[in-house]
């Protein structure tokens, strides 16, 4: 008897059950509001990259749309030709690099004495870590602070700062509270200090959240503008993001490097329009390329900040 | 051996061991700590005790210190000005229209996506609606001026190609800046902020739908009866932070998409203290004065956030501590 009703029961599941009329129309409209959402962020995306290789008169007389009219690479030609795009480029690099390594020290040597519950003021401490998610000082006494400090038009301005985020240390610490205090013990009775075993415990069995901060980090560096609009002077100095700034929105192009002779002049103007896609892909393609196999990791990121406290 | 404090036949937990001695086994713990500690003191505490600027007449050369008391005129001054008006409104109707907006639609959004059958059709939606959310706002600007370029932009030819007459400038005045803000906002942040949402619709129990299914619940009931409630608590907590955040506009993006046209919708407090502060843009720069705006803002911020969390706490016990 029951062996017989087994082969019953199993199909139970969804994919038997007709799906009603009701179902139906809801999953139509479902699919199709998150079709067409999906197809308006993407689209801007594509115009962007088939105007990049078009022509520059297609560009100029609005001829692309999602497909490059007249192929071509000269605007990525004259891209890596621009001067000052490759020292940008190599300023965001390390600023990224530099930042984000110190940025990761900071958060681990900060998050992992907070995630010890025997340890006398973690709670205080917290709290004053904390404080300044939801209250700060604001730009004008920041801007004072790193003024009185001899910092302005340093590099350092871009990295020390904003060397650590609250908000990331509380994943951090968050992260580490679920390694089992067990293994702390165990560890002690053998005699490891703590800086042993956060060295040679702690941080390998973190590796998960910190490939996650890092990435926070970093993209954080790539993107930041404002810091350096703040505290940087020098051309030499500056990330992309502000070189991208002057192209793109100030509409600065460096014109020496641009050979704009007077009749030349309308010519250039195309190119320009040219010049600005071929600018947003190039600054953005590092991110987009790497997105697909980082992805996990940034929704991983967002799931263990969600866990309250 | 016994211990005189406990004595010998109370069984009691172990008791702790003096705070000076526990605070001596952890001496480790504090050398860490104290390198992001002090970096938190000067970098963020330093910070606020310098905020008392916007109670004196600042004097670079002589200092925060030496600077004379002048109370609260700077906030008055602030209060009484036509400026005040218009930034604090520009900053508030944006950020209320901005939340109206973008908190219920990735909560929408999840909801829908989550009841997506095909894995496939799944992935792709979310890969691709992630993806704004790590570009730029230097970069998004310039996406955003690009696309809606009058004579070359896609959005202009496409509609024009429809035979639809638009040939509205889109960067030009006010009301067309904050239609441009708030739909851009929309389109970078819809995908990444629903995946915290996401990730508490996993948390539904499958049996659940299975039996409501069995007893003939249309999949939009089995939304509302269940995916929804689950999520009210992770929507509570975002809703309380949001709030926090009430009246501060970021300054990235108000100031890229500024221009002498629209500064009348556009001028938010963040781009206003910059101004007033750090720059003669707007007169001679007032150190004090930037910073009493800029106080008076993060107070408001504070307050709200406090007010929304207690309310949060008694109607649903699900505030932030």
């Amino acid at each position: 008897m029951t062996v017989k009703t087994v082969p019953n029961v199993k199909p139970a599941v969804n994919n038997t059950i007709k799906i009603s009329v009701g179902d139906k129309a809801y999953y139509t409209v479902v699919y199709s509001i998150l079709g067409l959402f999906t197809l308006l962020i993407i689209l801007p995306l594509i115009n962007v990259v088939a105007n990049s290789f078009s022509s520059q008169d297609a560009v100029a007389f609005g001829w692309v749309t999602f497909w490059p009219v007249d192929f071509t690479l000269k605007g990525y030609r004259a891209v890596f030709a621009y001067k000052g795009i490759w020292t940008a480029y190599a300023n965001t690099f390390v600023y990224a690099i530099v930042g984000t390594t110190i940025n990761l020290s900071m958060t681990m040597i900060c998050a992992y004495p907070l995630a010890r519950k025997s340890l006398p003021g973690h709670g205080i401490i917290t709290g004053l870590f904390m404080f300044t998610m939801f209250f700060g000082g604001g730009t004008i006494p920041n801007y004072i602070l790193v003024r009185s400090l001899g910092m302005i038009n340093t590099r350092s301005s871009m990295i020390i700062p904003g060397a650590l985020s609250v908000y990331n240390m509380i994943i951090a610490r968050t992260f580490i509270n679920n390694i089992p205090t067990e293994l702390e013990e165990a560890a002690k009775i053998d005699g490891c200090s703590d800086f042993k075993y956060f060295f040679n415990m702690v941080l390998p069995l973190s590796g998960t959240v910190m490939a996650v901060l890092a990435l926070y980090y970093a993209v954080g560096h790539w993107n930041d503008y404002f810091t350096a609009f703040l505290y940087l002077k020098d051309q030499d100095k500056m990330p992309l993001q502000m070189v991208l700034r002057a192209i793109l929105i100030k509409n600065s192009f460096n014109t020496e490097s641009l050979n704009s002779s007077a009749q030349e002049l309308l010519y250039n103007q195309s190119l320009q329009d040219l010049l600005k896609y071929c600018f947003i892909v190039v600054s953005t393609l590092p991110i987009l390329v790497l997105y697909p196999f980082v992805k996990k990791y940034f929704v991983k990121g967002v799931m263990i900040g969600a866990v309250k406290g | 051996m016994t211990d005189r404090r406990t004595g010998a036949y109370a069984i009691k937990p172990k008791p702790r061991r003096k705070l000076s001695l526990r605070i001596r086994d952890n001496w480790q713990m504090y050398v860490f700590l104290s390198i992001p500690l002090a970096w938190l003191l000067l970098f963020k505490y330093e910070p606020m005790y310098g905020a008392i600027i916007a109670f004196k007449k600042y004097d670079f050369s002589v200092g925060i210190m030496g600077s004379p008391w002048i109370g609260l005129s700077n906030f008055i001054k602030f209060f009484n000005s036509y400026q005040f008006e218009r930034v604090v409104g520009n900053t508030l109707y944006l950020s209320v229209v901005q939340m109206v907006l973008t908190f219920p639609i990735p909560i929408i959004f999840a909801l829908m996506l989550n009841s997506v059958l095909s894995r496939k059709y799944k992935s792709a939606v979310e890969n691709i609606t992630y993806m704004p959310h790590f570009i730029s706002t230097v970069v998004l600007v310039g996406i955003i001026n690009r696309v809606l370029d009058i004579n070359t932009g896609m959005i202009n030819n496409v509609l024009a190609y429809f035979k639809v007459n638009f040939d509205t400038n889109m960067f030009i005045g006010g009301p067309n800046f904050r239609i441009l803000y708030i739909l851009s906002g929309v389109w970078q942040s819809t995908g990444w902020g629903s995946i915290i949402y996401m990730a508490a619709l996993s948390s539904v129990d499958p049996e659940l739908h299975e039996a409501a299914t069995i007893d003939g619940a249309s999949r939009f009931k089995r939304i509302w009866y269940i995916d929804l409630p689950t999520i009210i608590p992770t929507i509570a907590i975002t809703l309380i932070l949001r709030c926090g955040s009430l009246m501060s506009i970021g300054f990235d993006k108000a100031y890229l998409m500024q221009n002498d046209t629209n500064l009348a919708a556009s001028e938010v407090i963040s781009t206003y203290v910059y101004k007033v502060g750090l720059t003669a843009e707007s007169g001679p720069s007032n150190t004090s004065y930037a910073t009493a705006i800029g106080m008076f803002n993060s107070v408001v911020n504070l307050i709200a956030l406090l007010t929304v969390n207690k309310i949060a706490d008694k109607v649903s016990g699900s505030g932030l501590w």
